[in-house]
């Protein structure tokens, strides 16, 4: 990132330092409120979540009678709003171990299909020369900004009946039942994703040292063995980043899975499951906010762990350009 | 009745199928990139020992271009982006112009309707409402705690809990706020955070989530505690990446914090606000998760993203909502317009 560098003033120099005593126990008090308050700050942050997590550990009519913060007064402890939420048959006990399973079963080809292809494409845009290379990538750079509820409609359609062409069925229905319909989730999923994913590992490719690519080739490596054994490996920090990026993405989703998914316990992920929850059963509390911390576990665990790579993906992404 | 684990096999072994699969495209296209041009060079190279044994002059044959392996490698992403947006998009643009049914042209008749029906002049208020208050909300709070944190301690810890809602999804935010919003009758325990506070100052509860216009800034409040970590991890890596050299220079000539703020800070991380700015804009311009969970857009809350599913989903009216997912399109170019050419000066500059 460039950064324009203010002109400074002359004389900068010649002013005495005033680094006395004085202005060091300055400093160090300021960074010590700077200090205190960023944590006040940031612990207040985090009170409604942990309000909500408290409350997931609290027997039924407790939650729905008291606040969560005599929870610190008059600690009562169950583990059985999450046996509920997530084993529970009844129909209103949320059946989430099953959304659960959905959840998985959507994110991991939507993370892995769009990571194949686009960094295939990525290589083919930074290291082949092929005709009409430069308007390919702006193209592909520019449907980034193409909203997915402009292809909402149009793509359910293409998934129920499929293509004619002037009577001529170019593509049948694709006809799916039940857990089959996952791979519409998936399709649509890899295609949204597409642009940025492009995007972003063009961005880390295409900085890989010329002349190692020009060495490669003239020991006669074809590219996709240049591909396979040398970028591959050096843009595994990228792929990090976008993996992540693109499973927190699909995890957290609502509006695909709301499309593409349908509502049943066959195929609809958490957070569908989660949203018709709390319109239908507002006040159900107690399933509400164990079912809540039950869609968070997975991209928590993900996010802290690997939130380095996160970070890197971020800032590459938004901010280098 | 207990959890039956085998009634979630089929969903299992769809899943194994969709690993195949995968294996299957990309490894059989690379596979496919490999084996091929090295069968070709075999033969080339047998033909070659052939001629000369012949005595004839090796043929000659152009050498081609590396377009072949460029159209493989471009393949899939090019075919996906063409049925999955490209044509798609395409298509909801000319569906906007159609009846509800996509049987007959309307004209302009979708668009008349979406300025003119009271309900829906409603949504594009909130929604322009939404655009201007999240961004700028987002990015001070954002802004101002990445300048503090700057000389704290503990500053990964801190930056970790401003930066993990995140992590959450926009459906399991709405649902931690709606319990913070929660409602008990005067005279009963309340349960919900902020009327427990409004209670112990000597007010009377509300149901936040029913009153308009109020509701749509408690809807907002979510959203703006969802980016502002976005916002404070880019501005702080900015702040981070100005050189200490300049930051030295302008302490030993005695600026005050409030002059280092507007005129070494500032305009250093002049692009990189840009960015986030934008960023936000665009993701707020299509928020859905936030309002579906949290009102179902009843009570004058809803936005352009619900508004569009209602009628192309709901009530069956593609015409109506492919309309207004055009003119989300349109709302969104110019923002993308300006950060093109943002990040193009700061690329030549």
């Amino acid at each position: 990132m460039t950064t324009t560098t203010p002109a400074m003033p002359a004389g900068a120099q010649a002013t005495t330092k005033r680094s006395t005593a004085a202005g060091r126990v300055r400093t160090r008090l300021n960074s010590r409120t700077a200090t205190v308050v960023s944590i006040i700050v940031a612990l207040l942050w985090t009170v409604p979540t942990f309000g909500l997590l408290v409350s997931s550990f609290r027997p039924e009519d407790q939650i729905k009678t008291t606040g969560w913060w005599t929870f610190f007064s008059d600690p009562q402890f169950t583990v059985e709003n999450y046996q509920e939420v997530l084993f529970g048959t009844s129909s209103s006990s949320g059946q989430l171990a099953s959304y659960f399973i959905n959840s998985l079963a959507i994110t991991i080809p939507s993370v892995l299909f769009p990571l194949a292809f686009a960094s295939l494409a990525a290589y083919a845009l930074a290291w082949i020369n092929f005709r009409g290379r430069d308007w390919m990538y702006i193209a592909i750079f520019a449907l980034q900004i193409v909203p997915l509820q402009m292809a909402l409609v149009p793509l359910l359609k293409f998934f129920s009946t499929g293509v004619t062409l002037g009577g001529v069925t170019l593509m049948p229905a694709w006809d799916l039942v039940d857990e089959q319909k996952f791979a519409q989730v998936w399709f649509a999923h890899t295609c949204f994703a597409l642009p940025f994913a492009v995007f972003l590992l063009h961005n880390f490719i295409s900085q890989l040292p010329k002349d190692l690519m020009e060495a490669a080739r003239v020991d006669g490596a074809t590219h996709p063995k240049i591909f396979r054994t040398i970028v591959l490996p050096l843009i595994t920090p990228a792929l990090a980043a976008f993996g992540i990026f693109q499973f927190l993405w699909v995890w957290n989703d609502l509006l695909v899975a709301l499309i593409f998914a349908g509502g049943g316990n066959e195929t609809a992920p958490l957070t569908v499951r989660l949203a018709e929850m709390a319109g239908s059963r507002g006040n159900e509390w107690q399933r509400l906010t164990a079912g809540a911390f039950v869609s968070m576990v997975v991209p928590l665990i993900v996010f802290l762990s690997l939130q380095r790579y996160f970070v890197r993906g971020l800032l590459a992404g938004s901010v280098k350009g | 009745m207990e959890f039956d684990f085998a009634e979630e096999q089929p969903k299992l072994l769809m899943l194994m199928y969709g690993l195949i699969a995968f294996v299957a495209v990309v490894g059989g296209l690379l596979l496919l990139l490999d084996a091929v041009p090295s069968w070709f060079a075999r033969r080339r190279e047998a033909q070659l020992v052939a001629a000369s044994a012949n005595g004839a002059p090796p043929i000659r044959r152009p050498k081609r271009g590396e377009s072949g392996f460029a159209f493989f490698f471009m393949l899939p992403a090019v075919l996906l982006l063409l049925i999955g947006l490209v044509f798609p998009a395409i298509r909801t643009t000319l569906l906007s112009f159609m009846d509800g049914g996509s049987d007959n042209w309307v004209g302009l008749r979708n668009y008349t309707w979406m300025f003119s029906e009271d309900s829906i002049v409603r949504v594009l208020i909130n929604t322009l409402v939404w655009v201007l208050l999240v961004p700028l909300l987002a990015t001070t709070f954002g802004l101002l705690y990445a300048i503090m944190v700057d000389k704290a301690r503990f500053e990964s810890v801190a930056k970790s809990l401003i930066f993990m809602p995140m992590a959450i999804s926009f459906v399991g935010a709405a649902i931690i706020w709606k319990f913070v919003y929660a409602y008990r009758g005067e005279g009963q325990e309340q349960i919900g955070l902020l009327n427990q506070i409004v209670v112990s100052f000597g007010g009377e509860p509300k149901q936040w989530l029913l009153d308009s216009p109020l509701n749509t800034l408690l809807l907002i409040v979510i959203m703006v505690w969802i980016q502002a970590g976005f916002a404070m991890v880019v501005l702080s890596a900015a702040i981070k990446a100005i050189p200490a050299d300049i930051v030295e220079a302008a302490r030993l000539d005695g600026v005050t914090p409030w002059q280092m703020f507007w005129q070494i800070t500032m305009p250093s991380i002049r692009p990189a606000l840009i960015v986030v700015v934008v960023t936000i804009s665009i993701a707020t311009l299509k928020v859905f998760d936030i309002v579906r969970t949290g009102t179902n857009g009843n009570y004058d809350t809803s936005v352009i993203a619900n508004e569009m599913y209602n009628q192309s989903f709901r009530y069956g009216q593609n015409g109506q909502g492919s309309a207004l997912a055009v003119f989300l399109f349109v709302l969104v170019i110019p923002l993308v317009i300006y950060q093109i050419r943002n990040l193009r000066q700061q690329r030549e500059g």
